[in-house]
Protein backbone atom coordinates (compact mmCIF):
# COMPACT_ATOMS: atom_id res chain seq x y z
CA UNK A 1 0.00 0.00 0.00
CA UNK A 2 1.38 3.92 -1.28
CA UNK A 3 1.82 5.54 2.50
CA UNK A 4 1.51 8.54 0.48
CA UNK A 5 -1.02 10.21 2.30
CA UNK A 6 -3.84 12.23 1.30
CA UNK A 7 -3.18 14.29 4.39
CA UNK A 8 0.32 14.28 5.98
CA UNK A 9 0.37 12.59 9.16
CA UNK A 10 0.84 15.99 11.21
CA UNK A 11 -2.14 17.47 9.48
CA UNK A 12 -4.12 14.11 10.55
CA UNK A 13 -2.92 14.26 14.26
CA UNK A 14 -3.70 18.06 13.94
CA UNK A 15 -7.30 17.87 13.39
CA UNK A 16 -7.26 14.45 15.73
CA UNK A 17 -6.32 16.56 18.84
CA UNK A 18 -8.82 20.11 17.60
CA UNK A 19 -11.62 17.15 17.55
CA UNK A 20 -10.28 16.01 20.76
CA UNK A 21 -10.24 19.75 22.64
CA UNK A 22 -14.19 20.31 21.25
CA UNK A 23 -14.77 16.80 22.73
CA UNK A 24 -13.50 17.60 25.91
CA UNK A 25 -15.04 20.95 26.06
CA UNK A 26 -18.75 19.10 25.30
CA UNK A 27 -17.83 16.78 28.50
CA UNK A 28 -17.61 19.59 30.67
CA UNK A 29 -20.75 20.90 29.17
CA UNK A 30 -22.72 17.45 29.44
CA UNK A 31 -21.19 16.99 33.51
CA UNK A 32 -22.53 20.58 34.29
CA UNK A 33 -26.08 19.17 33.17
CA UNK A 34 -25.78 15.79 34.71
CA UNK A 35 -24.88 17.10 37.79
CA UNK A 36 -28.12 18.93 37.80
CA UNK A 37 -29.65 15.89 38.70
CA UNK A 38 -27.57 15.69 42.29
CA UNK A 39 -29.92 18.67 43.08
CA UNK A 40 -33.20 18.02 42.14
CA UNK A 41 -34.97 16.88 39.12
CA UNK A 42 -36.80 19.83 38.15
CA UNK A 43 -33.26 21.49 37.55
CA UNK A 44 -32.27 18.38 35.13
CA UNK A 45 -35.53 18.60 33.08
CA UNK A 46 -35.26 21.50 33.06
CA UNK A 47 -31.74 21.25 31.80
CA UNK A 48 -32.98 18.84 29.00
CA UNK A 49 -35.58 20.63 28.33
CA UNK A 50 -33.53 23.24 26.94
CA UNK A 51 -30.40 21.16 25.35
CA UNK A 52 -33.79 19.41 23.58
CA UNK A 53 -35.57 22.77 22.18
CA UNK A 54 -32.53 25.29 22.16
CA UNK A 55 -32.08 26.10 18.34
CA UNK A 56 -28.59 26.67 18.58
CA UNK A 57 -27.65 23.94 20.20
CA UNK A 58 -30.60 21.82 18.15
CA UNK A 59 -28.15 22.53 15.32
CA UNK A 60 -24.90 22.43 17.13
CA UNK A 61 -25.35 18.92 18.32
CA UNK A 62 -24.72 17.61 14.86
CA UNK A 63 -21.24 19.44 14.52
CA UNK A 64 -20.68 17.34 17.84
CA UNK A 65 -21.34 13.99 16.18
CA UNK A 66 -19.27 15.54 13.12
CA UNK A 67 -16.64 16.25 15.64
CA UNK A 68 -17.02 12.80 17.34
CA UNK A 69 -17.07 11.06 13.90
CA UNK A 70 -13.71 12.93 12.65
CA UNK A 71 -12.00 11.82 15.89
CA UNK A 72 -12.71 8.71 15.58
CA UNK A 73 -11.90 8.37 11.69
CA UNK A 74 -8.96 9.50 12.25
CA UNK A 75 -7.84 7.56 15.46
CA UNK A 76 -8.57 4.39 13.30
CA UNK A 77 -6.85 5.88 10.06
CA UNK A 78 -3.24 6.46 12.69
CA UNK A 79 -3.73 3.83 14.34
CA UNK A 80 -3.76 1.02 11.15
CA UNK A 81 -0.97 3.25 9.40
CA UNK A 82 1.18 2.47 12.84
CA UNK A 83 0.25 -0.96 12.99
CA UNK A 84 1.69 -1.34 9.63
CA UNK A 85 5.11 1.02 10.03
CA UNK A 86 6.08 -2.43 11.89
CA UNK A 87 5.35 -5.38 10.65
CA UNK A 88 7.88 -7.14 12.78
CA UNK A 89 7.46 -6.59 16.48
CA UNK A 90 10.37 -7.29 19.17
CA UNK A 91 10.70 -10.23 21.48
CA UNK A 92 11.10 -8.21 24.66
CA UNK A 93 10.31 -4.83 24.57
CA UNK A 94 10.50 -2.57 27.82
CA UNK A 95 6.76 -0.46 28.78
CA UNK A 96 8.95 2.66 27.69
CA UNK A 97 6.05 5.04 27.13
CA UNK A 98 6.43 7.97 29.58
CA UNK A 99 2.61 8.53 29.15
CA UNK A 100 1.15 5.79 30.93
CA UNK A 101 -2.64 5.42 28.92
CA UNK A 102 -0.88 6.65 25.28
CA UNK A 103 -0.39 2.80 25.07
CA UNK A 104 -3.95 2.29 25.09
CA UNK A 105 -5.79 4.66 23.38
CA UNK A 106 -6.87 3.05 20.54
CA UNK A 107 -8.60 0.45 23.04
CA UNK A 108 -10.23 2.74 25.07
CA UNK A 109 -11.61 4.94 22.68
CA UNK A 110 -13.08 1.49 20.93
CA UNK A 111 -14.64 1.00 24.09
CA UNK A 112 -15.43 4.67 24.98
CA UNK A 113 -17.28 4.27 20.83
CA UNK A 114 -18.99 1.23 21.36
CA UNK A 115 -20.53 2.50 25.25
CA UNK A 116 -21.11 6.16 22.89
CA UNK A 117 -23.87 3.95 20.63
CA UNK A 118 -25.56 2.30 23.81
CA UNK A 119 -25.51 5.88 25.77
CA UNK A 120 -27.29 7.25 22.50
CA UNK A 121 -29.68 4.49 22.33
CA UNK A 122 -30.39 4.85 26.27
CA UNK A 123 -31.50 8.18 26.17
CA UNK A 124 -30.69 10.72 22.69
CA UNK A 125 -32.69 7.64 20.50
CA UNK A 126 -35.69 7.23 22.88
CA UNK A 127 -35.76 11.16 22.79
CA UNK A 128 -36.16 11.03 18.97
CA UNK A 129 -38.55 8.43 18.98
CA UNK A 130 -35.66 5.90 17.30
CA UNK A 131 -35.85 3.53 20.09
CA UNK A 132 -37.73 2.73 23.56
CA UNK A 133 -41.16 3.78 24.85
CA UNK A 134 -40.92 7.32 24.96
CA UNK A 135 -39.44 9.40 27.54
CA UNK A 136 -41.52 8.86 31.12
CA UNK A 137 -43.80 12.48 31.54
CA UNK A 138 -44.09 14.82 34.58
CA UNK A 139 -47.40 15.07 36.66
CA UNK A 140 -47.85 18.25 34.05
CA UNK A 141 -47.19 16.32 30.76
CA UNK A 142 -43.66 17.63 30.31
CA UNK A 143 -40.97 14.95 29.18
CA UNK A 144 -39.46 13.21 32.40
CA UNK A 145 -35.79 12.85 31.99
CA UNK A 146 -34.76 12.15 35.37
CA UNK A 147 -37.06 9.73 35.94
CA UNK A 148 -35.59 7.98 32.74
CA UNK A 149 -31.97 8.38 33.57
CA UNK A 150 -33.21 7.47 37.71
CA UNK A 151 -34.82 3.84 36.46
CA UNK A 152 -31.21 2.93 34.28
CA UNK A 153 -29.53 3.99 37.34
CA UNK A 154 -31.80 1.91 39.28
CA UNK A 155 -29.76 -1.66 37.85
CA UNK A 156 -26.73 -2.36 39.33
CA UNK A 157 -25.27 -4.26 36.62
CA UNK A 158 -25.82 -0.66 34.27
CA UNK A 159 -24.15 1.18 37.13
CA UNK A 160 -21.24 -1.09 37.31
CA UNK A 161 -20.68 -0.57 33.30
CA UNK A 162 -21.63 2.60 33.06
CA UNK A 163 -18.87 2.95 36.09
CA UNK A 164 -16.19 1.04 34.31
CA UNK A 165 -16.75 2.95 31.15
CA UNK A 166 -15.88 6.26 32.71
CA UNK A 167 -13.15 5.03 34.05
CA UNK A 168 -11.70 4.05 31.03
CA UNK A 169 -12.94 7.50 29.41
CA UNK A 170 -10.73 8.78 32.51
CA UNK A 171 -7.44 6.76 31.31
CA UNK A 172 -8.48 8.33 27.57
CA UNK A 173 -8.48 11.76 28.81
CA UNK A 174 -5.31 11.49 30.60
CA UNK A 175 -3.67 11.14 27.91
CA UNK A 176 -5.26 13.10 25.52
CA UNK A 177 -5.62 16.50 27.20
CA UNK A 178 -2.41 16.84 27.60
CA UNK A 179 -1.25 15.22 24.44
CA UNK A 180 -3.54 17.72 22.24
CA UNK A 181 -1.52 20.78 23.38
CA UNK A 182 1.75 18.82 22.37
CA UNK A 183 0.27 18.21 18.68
CA UNK A 184 -0.56 21.69 18.39
CA UNK A 185 2.78 22.60 19.15
CA UNK A 186 1.95 24.28 22.38
CA UNK A 187 4.59 23.07 24.94
CA UNK A 188 7.04 25.10 26.60
CA UNK A 189 9.29 24.44 29.52
CA UNK A 190 7.75 27.46 31.26
CA UNK A 191 3.93 26.17 31.08
CA UNK A 192 3.95 22.22 29.72
CA UNK A 193 4.61 21.06 33.77
CA UNK A 194 0.97 22.80 34.11
CA UNK A 195 -0.67 21.23 31.50
CA UNK A 196 0.01 17.76 32.22
CA UNK A 197 -1.43 18.72 36.05
CA UNK A 198 -4.48 20.38 34.42
CA UNK A 199 -4.46 17.16 32.09
CA UNK A 200 -4.27 14.87 34.90
CA UNK A 201 -6.60 16.95 37.44
CA UNK A 202 -9.15 17.45 34.53
CA UNK A 203 -9.35 13.43 33.56
CA UNK A 204 -9.69 12.78 37.46
CA UNK A 205 -13.05 15.29 38.00
CA UNK A 206 -14.78 14.49 34.81
CA UNK A 207 -14.67 10.64 35.41
CA UNK A 208 -15.05 10.81 39.26
CA UNK A 209 -17.70 14.10 38.52
CA UNK A 210 -19.48 11.27 35.96
CA UNK A 211 -18.96 8.57 38.12
CA UNK A 212 -20.74 9.84 41.31
CA UNK A 213 -24.17 10.81 39.41
CA UNK A 214 -24.99 6.82 38.72
CA UNK A 215 -23.54 6.21 41.99
CA UNK A 216 -25.37 8.47 44.45
CA UNK A 217 -28.96 7.71 42.67
CA UNK A 218 -28.32 3.45 43.01
CA UNK A 219 -27.79 3.79 46.75
CA UNK A 220 -30.18 6.60 46.86
CA UNK A 221 -28.12 9.25 48.16
CA UNK A 222 -29.97 11.63 45.72
CA UNK B 1 30.74 -12.76 34.51
CA UNK B 2 28.83 -15.56 32.21
CA UNK B 3 26.11 -14.46 30.48
CA UNK B 4 23.30 -16.44 27.75
CA UNK B 5 22.38 -14.77 24.81
CA UNK B 6 19.70 -14.66 22.75
CA UNK B 7 20.73 -12.70 19.24
CA UNK B 8 18.50 -12.33 16.52
CA UNK B 9 20.52 -13.86 13.59
CA UNK B 10 19.27 -13.46 9.71
CA UNK B 11 21.57 -14.56 6.74
CA UNK B 12 20.27 -11.75 4.08
CA UNK B 13 17.38 -8.90 3.81
CA UNK B 14 15.02 -12.14 2.82
CA UNK B 15 15.68 -14.77 5.29
CA UNK B 16 13.35 -15.48 7.62
CA UNK B 17 15.57 -14.89 10.69
CA UNK B 18 15.41 -16.84 14.12
CA UNK B 19 17.17 -15.83 17.55
CA UNK B 20 19.86 -18.11 18.31
CA UNK B 21 21.36 -18.64 21.87
CA UNK B 22 24.89 -18.60 22.77
CA UNK B 23 27.20 -18.67 26.40
CA UNK B 24 29.75 -16.17 26.87
CA UNK B 25 31.82 -17.03 29.75
CA UNK B 26 34.42 -14.96 32.04
CA UNK B 27 33.29 -11.48 30.41
CA UNK B 28 35.16 -9.12 32.78
CA UNK B 29 32.39 -6.40 33.91
CA UNK B 30 34.60 -3.56 32.08
CA UNK B 31 33.86 -5.00 28.95
CA UNK B 32 32.03 -2.88 26.64
CA UNK B 33 28.77 -4.54 25.32
CA UNK B 34 30.53 -4.57 21.33
CA UNK B 35 33.79 -5.21 23.04
CA UNK B 36 30.95 -8.68 24.63
CA UNK B 37 30.00 -8.95 21.23
CA UNK B 38 33.61 -8.82 19.48
CA UNK B 39 34.53 -11.91 21.94
CA UNK B 40 31.53 -14.03 21.10
CA UNK B 41 32.68 -13.41 17.40
CA UNK B 42 36.40 -14.38 18.07
CA UNK B 43 34.85 -17.62 19.12
CA UNK B 44 32.48 -17.91 15.98
CA UNK B 45 35.08 -16.92 13.52
CA UNK B 46 37.44 -20.01 15.61
CA UNK B 47 34.87 -22.34 15.28
CA UNK B 48 34.45 -21.79 11.96
CA UNK B 49 30.59 -20.17 12.24
CA UNK B 50 29.74 -16.85 10.87
CA UNK B 51 30.42 -13.99 12.65
CA UNK B 52 27.16 -11.77 14.18
CA UNK B 53 26.87 -8.64 12.08
CA UNK B 54 26.47 -5.43 13.58
CA UNK B 55 27.04 -1.89 13.06
CA UNK B 56 29.81 -0.08 14.98
CA UNK B 57 32.04 2.95 14.25
CA UNK B 58 33.25 5.01 16.59
CA UNK B 59 32.57 3.73 19.64
CA UNK B 60 32.51 6.83 21.13
CA UNK B 61 28.87 7.60 21.48
CA UNK B 62 29.19 9.99 18.93
CA UNK B 63 28.61 8.90 15.43
CA UNK B 64 24.97 7.24 15.61
CA UNK B 65 26.47 3.40 13.85
CA UNK B 66 25.37 1.09 17.12
CA UNK B 67 22.04 0.53 16.89
CA UNK B 68 21.14 -2.85 19.28
CA UNK B 69 17.61 -3.39 20.87
CA UNK B 70 19.23 -4.74 24.10
CA UNK B 71 16.73 -6.76 26.85
CA UNK B 72 13.57 -4.12 25.48
CA UNK B 73 15.67 -1.15 25.30
CA UNK B 74 17.14 0.82 22.16
CA UNK B 75 21.15 0.81 23.34
CA UNK B 76 20.33 -1.07 25.72
CA UNK B 77 18.38 -0.23 29.54
CA UNK B 78 21.38 2.62 30.57
CA UNK B 79 19.65 6.22 30.22
CA UNK B 80 21.31 8.52 27.94
CA UNK B 81 23.52 5.94 26.26
CA UNK B 82 24.36 4.46 23.21
CA UNK B 83 25.57 0.88 23.24
CA UNK B 84 28.88 1.50 22.43
CA UNK B 85 28.95 3.52 25.59
CA UNK B 86 26.94 0.65 27.75
CA UNK B 87 29.48 -1.72 29.78
CA UNK B 88 29.09 -5.29 31.21
CA UNK B 89 28.64 -4.22 34.54
CA UNK B 90 25.29 -3.27 33.82
CA UNK B 91 24.35 -6.46 33.73
CA UNK B 92 23.62 -9.49 36.30
CA UNK B 93 26.05 -12.34 36.29
CA UNK B 94 24.28 -15.20 34.97
CA UNK B 95 21.39 -12.82 33.10
CA UNK B 96 20.10 -13.92 29.35
CA UNK B 97 20.50 -11.03 27.07
CA UNK B 98 17.69 -10.70 24.57
CA UNK B 99 19.45 -8.48 21.41
CA UNK B 100 17.33 -7.38 18.54
CA UNK B 101 17.78 -5.26 15.45
CA UNK B 102 15.70 -1.85 15.39
CA UNK B 103 12.22 -3.29 14.11
CA UNK B 104 10.71 -0.50 11.54
CA UNK B 105 9.23 -1.14 7.96
CA UNK B 106 11.33 1.72 7.13
CA UNK B 107 14.61 0.27 8.52
CA UNK B 108 14.88 -3.32 6.82
CA UNK B 109 16.85 -6.16 8.03
CA UNK B 110 19.80 -6.35 5.92
CA UNK B 111 22.21 -8.95 8.37
CA UNK B 112 21.50 -10.19 11.89
CA UNK B 113 21.50 -6.91 13.80
CA UNK B 114 22.68 -4.23 10.99
CA UNK B 115 19.73 -2.69 9.41
CA UNK B 116 19.66 0.20 6.33
CA UNK B 117 18.85 3.23 8.55
CA UNK B 118 19.11 4.91 4.65
CA UNK B 119 15.22 6.37 5.45
CA UNK B 120 17.18 8.78 7.23
CA UNK B 121 19.19 9.89 4.58
CA UNK B 122 16.62 10.42 2.05
CA UNK B 123 14.86 12.63 4.66
CA UNK B 124 17.34 14.85 4.77
CA UNK B 125 18.28 14.83 1.19
CA UNK B 126 15.02 16.16 1.15
CA UNK B 127 14.77 19.73 2.97
CA UNK B 128 17.46 19.12 5.81
CA UNK B 129 19.76 21.50 4.92
CA UNK B 130 20.21 25.10 3.96
CA UNK B 131 21.35 26.44 0.40
CA UNK B 132 24.14 29.05 0.72
CA UNK B 133 25.60 31.67 -1.37
CA UNK B 134 29.43 30.14 -1.03
CA UNK B 135 32.01 32.98 -0.84
CA UNK B 136 34.26 34.61 2.04
CA UNK B 137 33.71 32.80 5.93
CA UNK B 138 31.76 35.53 7.32
CA UNK B 139 32.55 37.35 10.90
CA UNK B 140 32.07 34.87 13.89
CA UNK B 141 30.02 37.61 14.83
CA UNK B 142 28.36 38.95 11.73
CA UNK B 143 24.70 37.27 12.44
CA UNK B 144 24.12 37.53 15.75
CA UNK B 145 22.31 35.03 17.36
CA UNK B 146 20.16 35.09 20.72
CA UNK B 147 22.25 32.98 23.34
CA UNK B 148 19.21 31.10 24.15
CA UNK B 149 18.60 29.93 20.49
CA UNK B 150 21.84 28.97 20.08
CA UNK B 151 21.95 26.73 22.59
CA UNK B 152 18.23 25.04 22.01
CA UNK B 153 20.16 24.52 17.98
CA UNK B 154 23.19 23.04 19.61
CA UNK B 155 20.84 20.72 21.71
CA UNK B 156 19.07 19.89 18.77
CA UNK B 157 21.72 19.07 16.03
CA UNK B 158 23.31 16.40 18.67
CA UNK B 159 21.28 14.32 17.38
CA UNK B 160 23.46 11.21 15.74
CA UNK B 161 20.94 10.11 13.96
CA UNK B 162 21.10 6.45 14.94
CA UNK B 163 17.10 5.68 15.04
CA UNK B 164 16.57 4.81 18.70
CA UNK B 165 13.68 7.19 18.56
CA UNK B 166 12.39 5.17 15.84
CA UNK B 167 13.51 1.95 17.13
CA UNK B 168 11.73 2.84 20.70
CA UNK B 169 8.30 4.15 19.33
CA UNK B 170 5.65 1.90 19.49
CA UNK B 171 4.47 3.17 16.53
CA UNK B 172 7.88 3.30 14.54
CA UNK B 173 7.49 7.24 14.29
CA UNK B 174 10.68 9.20 13.33
CA UNK B 175 8.81 12.71 14.76
CA UNK B 176 11.78 12.98 17.23
CA UNK B 177 14.50 12.96 14.61
CA UNK B 178 12.74 14.58 12.00
CA UNK B 179 11.99 17.21 15.03
CA UNK B 180 15.50 17.72 15.64
CA UNK B 181 16.54 18.42 12.41
CA UNK B 182 13.80 20.74 11.38
CA UNK B 183 14.54 22.72 14.71
CA UNK B 184 18.41 22.97 14.39
CA UNK B 185 17.89 24.61 11.54
CA UNK B 186 14.62 26.68 12.43
CA UNK B 187 16.31 28.47 15.32
CA UNK B 188 19.05 30.26 13.37
CA UNK B 189 18.74 32.96 10.83
CA UNK B 190 20.15 31.06 8.41
CA UNK B 191 17.57 28.26 8.32
CA UNK B 192 14.56 30.75 8.50
CA UNK B 193 14.84 31.64 4.86
CA UNK B 194 14.02 28.24 3.70
CA UNK B 195 11.86 27.03 7.02
CA UNK B 196 8.52 26.71 5.87
CA UNK B 197 9.56 24.70 2.35
CA UNK B 198 11.62 22.16 5.03
CA UNK B 199 9.28 21.47 7.58
CA UNK B 200 6.86 20.28 4.80
CA UNK B 201 9.01 18.74 2.68
CA UNK B 202 10.83 16.27 5.38
CA UNK B 203 7.33 15.72 6.60
CA UNK B 204 5.89 14.48 3.87
CA UNK B 205 9.20 12.67 2.84
CA UNK B 206 8.72 10.75 6.55
CA UNK B 207 5.20 9.78 5.95
CA UNK B 208 6.13 8.57 2.54
CA UNK B 209 8.87 6.23 4.10
CA UNK B 210 6.54 4.75 6.10
CA UNK B 211 7.12 5.59 9.41
CA UNK B 212 4.27 5.84 12.17
CA UNK B 213 2.60 8.42 13.42
CA UNK B 214 3.39 10.36 16.59
CA UNK B 215 0.79 9.53 19.11
CA UNK B 216 3.26 11.51 22.27
CA UNK B 217 4.03 8.61 24.24
CA UNK B 218 7.13 10.21 24.85
CA UNK B 219 8.88 6.90 24.59
CA UNK B 220 11.78 8.47 22.15
CA UNK B 221 12.44 11.57 24.58
CA UNK B 222 13.13 8.44 27.44
CA UNK B 223 15.11 6.22 25.48
CA UNK B 224 17.04 8.74 23.39
CA UNK B 225 21.31 8.34 23.64
CA UNK B 226 21.17 12.19 23.13
CA UNK B 227 18.47 13.06 25.34
CA UNK B 228 16.64 15.06 22.38
CA UNK B 229 13.91 16.73 24.17
CA UNK B 230 10.09 16.18 22.57
CA UNK B 231 9.63 20.28 22.68
CA UNK B 232 11.36 20.02 19.09
CA UNK B 233 8.50 17.72 18.08
CA UNK B 234 6.42 20.58 19.32
CA UNK B 235 8.43 23.31 17.58
CA UNK B 236 8.30 21.07 14.23
CA UNK B 237 3.98 21.05 14.54
CA UNK B 238 4.21 24.59 15.46
CA UNK B 239 6.59 25.16 12.29
CA UNK B 240 4.03 22.70 10.12
CA UNK B 241 0.94 24.38 11.25
CA UNK B 242 2.49 28.04 10.34
CA UNK B 243 4.03 26.93 7.01
CA UNK B 244 0.72 25.16 6.23
CA UNK B 245 -1.31 28.26 7.23
CA UNK B 246 1.07 30.52 4.81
Amino acid sequence: MSNKPYYSSVTKKIIMSLMGLFLVTFLVVHLTLNSFLLFSNNLFNAGAHFMGTNAFIQVFQWVLFAGFAIHIFYGIVLQIQNWMSRPKGYKKRASMEQSAFSRYMIYTGLLIFIFLIIHLGNFFFVKMGWAGNGIPLTSNGEENMAQLVRSLFQHGGYVTFYVIMFLLMGFHLDHAFQSAFQTLGLNHKTYWGFIKGLSRVYAIVVTLGFVIIPLFVYFKIV
Amino acid sequence: MDLKLKIWRQASPTDKGQFVDYDVLDISPDTSFLEMIDILNDKLVEKGDDPVAFDHDCREGICGMCSMFINGHPHGPEAATTTCQLHMRKFKDGETIVIEPWRAKPFPVIKDLIVDRSAFDLIIQEAGYISVSTGGTPDANAVPIKRENAELAMDAAACIGCGACVAACKNASAMLFVSAKVSQFALLPQGKVEAKKRVKEMVAKMDELGFGNCTNTYACEAECPKEISITNIARMNRQFIGAKLG
